[in-house]
């Protein structure tokens, strides 16, 4: 039913001078940009697609297909800052090869977006998909295609094993890892540390020990955005990997270990000495449960001098909402790493794969440009992206928290651990209101039944899992 | 509406039997079958194709697992009633098919009959019209941001929170609280009452911590009490000084005052005497005082009246369905009003000179005489709200989905995504269907004997 309509629409825009045509797409861009806006309450859309960039052109690596009239759609999570960076790319795309390029923010829930548009029979060419788990299902399905050989070469040149290996299923390639995060961050204002007299802290005693000076100073001290449910399993996450050590997490991620297991007990107690204790998370349990997550970035940046929150838990892409919310990277707002609960600390990434789901010579070409150090560069100089691409130069990022995060990515080479949740099936670890998202938001509502959550969790994950 | 049409088409199929008793193979119009089966053909193919062949192929798929080439029976159907998200889907759906149709039948015939009476009638009936062109979704997204639970932002709260304060004092230092060595100690209801005895002549300090900077920041320097003959005297301040360089328990120079905090002299559990502190810090109790502790009421530190939480699990289907009625009592308001004006005059007014009052006259007369076009609306609104989605979907926030859910929710849920089942996700579209035959059954009779009159 919507064929027609939307070749209608392509052939109105083709018909007309370009000037006409980039002046109403860029106000259907505003005004799509103002309803994400209200609908996901983020502040922060671009006034217009940046052409007075200051930023060094790219590096021109990799060889790029002519794509003269061909049409490609893009979809992925992102809206606002991230949007319109990613958007950049995309340009850069187009002035390469010709073809154009369209953007669809899919909303959170990828798997449903892209589920919907399958069983319609018109998905998008590409989708940015942000869980492995995800992905691994895409592919089992036959919805996404493996990358061509163009796309495994530059692969195989930019990126370490680890990141190839993430994006593969069944021994075939088919995702490229073009934006990572390393979620192992505790974000901080400086003015509020400094008026309670508070450090960075370096395990997990003395960081209850930081937040409880911070919250006799009068400023509440972590800021935890509970509406989202991501935001919760990747605070799980880190103090399971850091207490339970890397093959414990492994295996729990593959569930083959109950989330009945001890070991899930000891985190989620230890999760609860910071989430159960009265005066430490901002707003409470009941306001943090409210808060989405780029309002808790807010909550610790907005008012920089007096914040209403020191401390916020999540990954460098923080850095987009802290620069959002007016504050300086690496004056105003610090960062260090994740406190270690157990033996060393943890290092959990993320990361947004790239995947075709139409096998066209465009869709190919897309993913080879997105694997190359030239795409990383553009989104890479504007901020709030790390890149796993070896061959970027550390340089092109814009301050020295970011530099430094991505050294980091690097410098791990193939030890960090991804996501659990992004690994596990959508229905467990990917979907708002189902599965690991829910359970940890009911015992951040409660975080007395560590019992009961863990039965919920473990009930939730036999059937998502089917084992 | 549908009734006049109807009414009209039946008239001449009632006189036809008659001319054609002689005649076969030609329809009781006189048209031959197979020209009658032409013009019906393309009606029969897009019924058939849009209507018949998907609730057809959803009560297949529902005897099927996921993937679709398992046969499993009844399982789905097992799965959907064992399932706690269904059944509060099931449940959620009842409250909202009872709830709001009547709901805005009702105030949609309070509108129509008073807007009859006013001058300005027709220019409210098309404000409460208004958000009939508002898409659900856009309804959705506006909804949202009036529930939001911060004053700041839910205009919902900001009413509700306003209205509040004005009636009671908000507490003064939300979350502050002593240290656990300052010699007060906190009873279950969250009030801290000291361990030693207050003393006439000798000052009692009451050091707290945590109270939020914004409450503090304009406050004077806290003074130290002045020991007075007979009376119990003391300080109540901000122990924290900017670094915590400050001595802990210890009224260091530049720590702020505590104002308007509620001290009260306990004896055996009575209470003896109550005292605020003032704008330096400091307190004075009566010689009553003399021998009791002192304890501070859990009111001081008390959180701030942050509103209802209408997003919440307990309030968010209510809270939907008033988004609802907002957007379908001006639908509810323009049929009954025009039913209305079909309402012969003579009626209402042989009933006024018959000496009824004006509320006999709506409960006997206006109301029974709309009763067809009542039902018309209620009807129309229930296989509406059956099958509602979009508004659920997009007000619930991920905390309270849950509760908020309804079948044609869960239904999406649980077909559209990757690890998904859609035999699960037909038979609760096919359990829906049985949910909505009632009322079609009902709207179908209610049809005929409209056309047999």
């Amino acid at each position: 039913m919507l064929t027609p309509l939307r070749r209608k629409r392509q052939k109105r825009q083709m018909g007309r001078p370009g000037q006409t045509g980039t002046k109403r797409s860029a106000r259907a861009a505003l005004a799509l940009c103002s309803a994400g806006a209200l609908l996901l309450t983020a502040a922060g859309c671009g006034t217009d697609d940046g052409e007075a960039d200051s930023g060094s052109p790219p590096p021109v690596t990799v060889k790029l297909p002519s794509l003269k009239g061909k049409h490609l759609e893009v979809t992925a999570v992102w809206t606002g800052t991230e949007q319109k960076n990613f958007t950049k790319v995309l340009k850069e795309f187009e002035k390469r090869t010709g073809a154009t390029v369209s953007f669809v923010p899919s909303g959170d829930d990828m798997a449903g977006f892209v589920g919907s548009k399958m069983a319609g029979g018109q998905p998008p060419d590409v989708a940015l998909v942000g869980q492995v788990g995800v992905l691994r299902e895409f592919a089992q399905k036959g919805w996404a295609k493996p990358v061509n050989a163009a796309t495994k070469a530059e692969l195989s040149k930019n990126f370490s094993k680890g990141w190839q290996e993430l994006g593969a299923y069944k021994g075939k390639q088919y995702g490229v890892y073009f934006k990572v995060s390393n979620k192992s961050l505790i974000w901080y204002n400086t003015s509020a540390f400094e008026y309670a007299g508070a450090r960075e802290a370096k395990t997990w005693k003395d960081f209850l020990a930081q937040a409880q000076l911070i919250s006799d100073s009068g400023t509440d001290p972590v800021s935890v955005g509970g509406a989202d449910g991501w935001t919760l399993t990747d605070w799980f996450e880190n103090v399971y990997l850091s207490q339970a050590g890397p093959e414990k997490y492994d295996l729990l991620a593959q569930h083959k270990i109950k989330w009945t297991d001890p070991s899930v007990t000891r985190a989620l107690r230890t999760l609860a000495e910071l989430w159960g204790t009265k005066g430490l998370l901002a707003g409470g349990r009941s306001g943090a449960l409210q808060t989405a997550f780029p309002d808790s970035v807010v909550k610790a940046f907005a008012n920089a001098a007096q914040p209403d929150a020191a401390m916020v838990f999540e990954g460098d892409f923080a850095a987009a909402n802290v620069s959002d919310a007016g504050a300086k990277l690496g004056s105003e707002a610090k960062v260090f790493p994740f406190p270690k609960v157990g033996e060393t600390a943890p290092v959990v990434t993320g990361g947004d794969v790239a995947v075709a789901l139409k096998d066209s010579e465009a869709s190919q070409a897309l993913l080879t440009f997105l694997a190359s150090p030239d795409a990383a560069h553009i989104w890479a100089q504007a901020g709030g992206f790390i890149s796993a691409n070896k061959k970027l130069s550390l340089s092109v990022y814009p301050n020295e928290p970011l530099r430094k995060i991505a050294k980091a990515v690097i410098d791990a080479g193939d030890n960090f651990r991804f996501d659990m949740s992004d690994q596990a099936p959508a229905s467990f670890g990917g979907k708002p209101a189902q599965g690991e998202w829910k359970a940890l938001q009911d015992f951040l509502k409660n975080p007395k039944d560590v019992e009961g959550i863990q039965r919920q969790l473990e009930r939730d994950a036999a059937k998502a899992y089917g084992n | 509406m549908s009734t006049a049409t109807a009414g009209g088409a039946a008239a001449p199929g009632r006189v036809a039997p008659a001319q054609d008793k002689n005649k076969k193979r030609k329809s009781i119009t006189g048209t031959r079958l197979w020209v009658a089966g032409i013009f019906l053909l393309p009606a029969l193919v897009l019924l058939g194709a849009l209507v018949v062949y998907p609730i057809g192929y959803s009560v297949y798929r529902s005897l099927f697992d996921a993937s679709g080439d398992g046969f499993v029976g009844l399982d789905n159907y097992r799965e959907m009633f064992s399932d706690d998200a269904t059944m509060t889907a099931i449940k959620n759906n009842i409250v909202w098919v009872i709830v709001a149709p009547s709901v805005a039948t009702a105030l949609g015939l309070i509108f129509a009959v008073l807007t009859e009476r006013v001058r300005w009638g027709t220019a409210f009936k098309l404000v409460v019209f208004m958000p009939m062109a508002i898409s659900m979704l856009a309804a959705g997204i506006i909804f949202r941001l009036v529930y939001e639970a911060d004053p700041d932002r839910g205009v919902a709260n900001a009413i509700w929170v306003s209205v509040h304060d004005t009636f009671k004092e908000s507490p003064p230092f939300p979350g502050a609280h002593p240290r656990p060595n300052a010699g007060l100690t906190e009873s279950s209801n969250g009030s801290f009452t000291t361990d030693a005895t207050a003393k006439a002549g000798t000052p009692v300090s009451l050091p707290l911590v945590a109270a939020k900077r914004d409450d503090v920041s304009g406050a004077q320097d806290a003074k130290a009490a002045k020991p007075e003959a007979g009376k119990v005297t003391g300080t109540v301040w901000f122990d924290f000084t900017k670094g915590d360089r400050g001595q802990h328990n210890v009224l260091d120079k530049g720590e702020k005052a505590l104002a308007d905090i509620k001290i009260e002299a306990v004896k055996d559990g009575k209470v003896v005497a109550t005292t605020t502190s003032r704008a330096d810090g400091t307190y004075t109790l009566p010689a009553k005082a003399d021998g009791a502790e002192l304890r501070l009421p859990a009111w001081n530190f008390g959180q701030p009246y942050n509103g209802v939480d209408w997003l919440g699990p307990s309030l968010v289907t209510p809270a939907i369905i008033g988004s609802y009625v907002w957007i379908w009592a001006g639908f509810a308001m323009v049929l009954i009003a025009a039913g209305l004006a079909g309402v012969p005059r003579e009626l209402l007014e042989a009933a006024r000179m018959d000496g009824a009052n004006e509320w006999q006259v709506f409960r006997r007369v206006t109301v029974p005489l709309l009763a067809p076009v009542l039902s018309v609306v209620v009807v129309t609104l229930m296989i509406n709200v059956l099958k509602i989605f979009d508004l659920v979907y997009i007000i619930a926030p991920q905390t309270s989905q849950d509760e908020a859910n309804v079948l044609a929710l869960q239904l999406y849920q649980s077909s559209f995504g990757t690890d998904v089942n859609q035999g699960l996700g037909s038979a609760i579209a096919v359990f829906l269907l049985v949910f909505v035959a009632p009322v079609m059954f009902f709207n179908i009779r209610r049809i005929r004997r409209e056309r047999r009159r």
